[in-house]
């Protein structure tokens, strides 16, 4: 991980990794799309509509864990002093956000026609709710700061206090009465969802975590690049103070 | 749609056209911020601007 901290040695990491993580990516994908439009049957209950979990669960997954990543890059900013840290922190939130917002939009998109409405105020649908504007403020205070130093530590501590929302989104259909199903992949006593659904579903999960892994590494990367360009710039405008 | 998909086929090429254009677009975002990112910063170094780590050097 230390080698690591150095942003050109991970710039030299990402130039292998981004293309190995972005073809796994797409492999699966591949893969996973034919399971679940060729191999996969209709649900006994909800028919063809089924077909939607294959993107709404892994998305709201990925919503979560994308968090929960930048919660663990909060104290690499805060606890551990880690000089990548933010930069990581600052490249998962729009990639959070966007699969938190396709979580919110499949998910309506389900339940219209499964449970006659787009949309209930029920504590699974709100607290994503809650997670997709936590998002969009986090990425509200990156671009409040000049400083990416100051800013890192500010979006650090906030980063840290909406985590609590994420054990809530993950428990909430087991603490409260509500109109979305409990979990039936991630259970104590083992998924309760038959392998021909199961397989297809794991399948374009990796596939969605391997595009969480590339899309990380290019954020990552961009960072890096305007972390650059903002010291040269800073460089140039005292050489020119220094010339007059 | 409805042919393949049942009478609820909208929602479903709906859901799957959403996850295509999210996908694309934190992907097309990335790589265009990269080409611009790289650009920028050819033009300060062909300026002969350097960081003081490499000045010093």
């Amino acid at each position: 991980m230390l080698r690591y901290a150095n942003p050109a040695n991970f710039l030299r990491l990402a130039r292998v990794g981004i293309p190995l993580a972005g073809g796994l990516s797409a492999l699966l994908f591949a893969v996973g799309l034919w399971l679940v439009f060729a191999r996969s049957p209709a649900d006994y209950q909800q028919g063809e509509t089924v077909r939607i979990m294959y993107i709404h669960v892994p998305a709201a997954w990925l919503g979560m864990a994308s968090y929960s990543l930048m919660a663990l890059s909060a104290l690499g900013t805060l606890v551990w002093r880690h000089p990548l840290a933010d930069v990581s922190a600052k490249a998962l939130a729009p990639i959070g956000a966007a699969f938190t917002l396709l979580c919110l939009v499949t998910g309506s998109l389900w339940g219209k026609p499964m449970w006659g409405t787009w949309w209930v105020w029920d504590a699974r649908l709100t607290s994503v709710l809650v997670l997709f504007l936590m998002y969009a403020g986090i990425m509200a205070l990156w671009n409040a700061f000049e400083d990416p130093a100051r800013a890192g530590r500010a979006v650090a501590v906030l980063t840290l206090v909406g985590f609590v929302n994420i054990p809530i989104v993950k428990f909430s259909v087991d603490w409260w009465n509500t109109l979305h199903q409990p979990a039936s992949v991630i259970r104590l006593d083992g998924p309760t969802i038959h392998p021909s659904m199961l397989t297809p579903l794991l399948v374009m999960a990796f596939a969605f975590t391997a595009l969480l892994l590339a899309l990380h590494m290019m954020g990552m990367r961009n960072e890096i690049l305007a972390r650059r360009i903002r010291a040269l710039g800073l460089t140039a405008a005292r050489g020119e103070e220094a010339a007059e | 749609m409805s042919a393949f998909f049942g009478e609820h086929g909208g929602f479903i090429l709906a859901s799957y056209a959403a996850a295509l254009v999210v996908i694309s677009g934190l992907v097309a975002r990335a790589v265009v911020e990269h080409r611009l990112r790289r650009r920028e910063l050819e033009r300060l170094e062909a300026k002969g601007v350097r960081r003081r780590s490499e000045t010093a050097a």
